[in-house]
């Protein structure tokens, strides 16, 4: 198969991107628009930064039912369909461990972390079920953001990690009904390990950030951190037609960290 | 010497199903076994029938509360706690399109919340004996996905990382307890008893089931819960943080 030429390979596809304003999210939209694709950047909050101008900005509540519906709405009026959706909105919780983690804090990191991917999953398949006829047909990627959390226990708080392991299981669940329905949607996950973004601020205020990142990258076995365009390359690959044999994968982007063994916990200061 | 010698196991769960198959097994191998289940009848009935090595209390798995109350009992009635089997749970077959927020929320709380709690709940006790060992049931939709069992198969994914997280936890604050996730098949219990009347095509409900599995039959309660004695009992003193799948091949 010969490949279009990468600045028009998306072109006439709509992508959303939840957390698009910054880290892993603003990168993979920044480079899905360098590849064609129209791109909303669904984030609680407009980022000032110079990612953030891959595309249309819509407030947007990955916990909240009502604001994936208003999403939907604004989307298919605005842009008329939607191919790719790109469930990257998270927090880490905090430090909480299984003794100090409250019950609060859980419900907290799920209603974001695993709900917000269930409903991104779900609310898409809709939106790509609804681009209408006469119209190009839509090939539907819906890109889950997990984490290495999601495949090893010592990533990662413990409310973050079984939220994480869900959206890894969701994933597969998501594709084979997808697959059974034949709607011509696939959808993967990716699990990074460090990725330096805002989801690391409270290290970086302790440690300052060069310490910071040389303290977690050391962790990984390729010596460092990934920066978010790393992500977002992998992230446009799942979204685009060159991984189209692919679903109810989970790619792991983590430095060597599940290849191996790791030594020290991801988090916990040594 | 018993297998389970003088310890004293809370097993969620244990009014029926795997709960209740482990229970009798913790019993016979000489341990005090704490049946912890929302059904207080049937809790009740096996206790007494398991006689004065057995006792039942009242849970609610996904109330914080509850879970303290049910620890304290234990201690107060044995005068400790080692082993944790967290086996209450749900199954419900449902799809990304038909699952609702509500429902998606109430079967992650019953299997995954309280699963957290359960742990936590048991550690500052295990911590007082010395040690001890948690089983959190999982399934074989930890580990691979279902078109039709999709906030299940979630749940599940959540208790199988959850669990490596509690075993990291422990072995680093060096509370010698160990945690690890059991990975069972389907298993010819109440949980799976409205899927054997749902006849599919030719086949009955049974047959369709039976044929996922490579053995050709559904797993016994009994057989998973040898495995959680394995890991309850001082034989599996090495392993933390490990999936123990006992499916009849399904994920081979």
């Amino acid at each position: 198969m010969v490949l279009a030429d990468m600045s028009s390979e998306l072109s006439g596809r709509v992508a959303i991107v939840t957390g698009g304003a910054s880290g892993i999210g603003a990168a993979s939209a920044a480079l899905l628009a360098a590849a064609g694709a129209t791109v909303i950047v669904a984030d609680l909050q407009e980022a000032g930064g110079p990612e953030s101008g891959a595309g249309r900005f819509v407030a947007h509540d990955v916990a909240s039912e009502d604001s994936w519906k208003a999403l939907l709405a604004d989307v298919l009026g605005r842009e008329g369909r939607l191919d790719i959706m790109v469930n990257n909105a998270g927090i880490s919780g905090g430090p909480g461990n299984i003794e100090t983690t409250t019950v609060e804090n859980w419900q907290q990191v799920q209603a974001i972390d695993s709900e917000g991917v269930f409903l991104g999953s779900k609310y898409a398949i809709e939106g790509m079920k609804k681009t209408g006829p006469g119209k190009p047909a839509i090939k539907g990627s819906i890109v889950n953001v997990s984490s290495i959390a999601g495949l090893i226990g010592g990533a990662g708080p413990t409310a973050y990690t079984a939220a994480k392991g869900a959206v890894r299981l969701m994933s597969k669940s998501v594709a084979l009904y997808c697959a059974e329905q034949k709607y011509d949607i696939r959808c993967n996950s990716v699990h990074p390990g460090g990725v330096d973004t805002a989801i690391f601020n409270p290290l970086w205020q302790a440690m300052g950030h060069e310490q910071g990142k040389a303290f977690i990258g050391a962790r990984h076995p390729i010596g460092r951190m990934s920066e978010p365009s790393e992500l977002g390359e992998i992230i446009l690959f799942l979204a685009s037609d060159r991984s189209s044999f692919m679903t109810g994968a989970e790619i792991a982007a983590d430095g060597g960290i599940t290849a191996g063994l790791m030594r020290r916990s991801l988090l916990a200061p040594s | 010497m018993p297998r389970l010698d003088g310890k004293v196991v809370l097993l969620s769960g244990g009014a029926s199903g795997i709960g209740a198959a482990t229970a009798r097994l913790v019993v016979g191998e000489g341990g005090k076994a704490v049946l912890a289940d929302r059904d207080e009848a049937k809790g009740r009935a096996l206790a007494e029938a398991l006689g004065a090595a057995a006792h039942f209390v009242p849970l609610d798995v996904v109330q914080e509360p509850s879970w303290q109350a049910a620890v304290a009992a234990t201690t107060e009635k044995f005068g400790a706690l080692h082993g944790l089997l967290n086996a209450a749970g749900v199954g419900v077959r449902n799809t990304i399109e038909d699952c609702t927020l509500e429902e998606y929320r109430r079967i992650n709380d019953i299997n995954s919340l309280g699963t957290f709690l359960g742990c936590k709940s048991a550690i500052g006790a295990m911590k007082e004996a010395g040690g001890g060992s948690i089983v959190n049931i999982s399934s074989v939709l930890g580990l691979r996905g279902a078109a039709h069992a999709m906030a299940y198969s979630a749940s599940k994914g959540a208790v199988r990382t959850l669990t490596k997280n509690v075993a990291l936890h422990c072995a680093q604050m060096k509370y010698n307890i160990r945690c690890n996730s059991v990975h069972p098949g389907y298993i010819d219990t109440p949980m799976i008893a409205p899927r054997l009347e749902q006849n599919a095509g030719n086949m009955t409900g049974r047959q369709s089931l039976e044929e996922l599995h490579p053995l050709g039959r559904l797993g016994r309660a009994e057989e998973v819960a040898h495995m959680i004695l394995f890991l309850l009992s001082n034989e599996s003193t090495f392993s933390t943080g490990s999936e123990f799948v006992c499916d009849g091949g399904l994920t081979a």
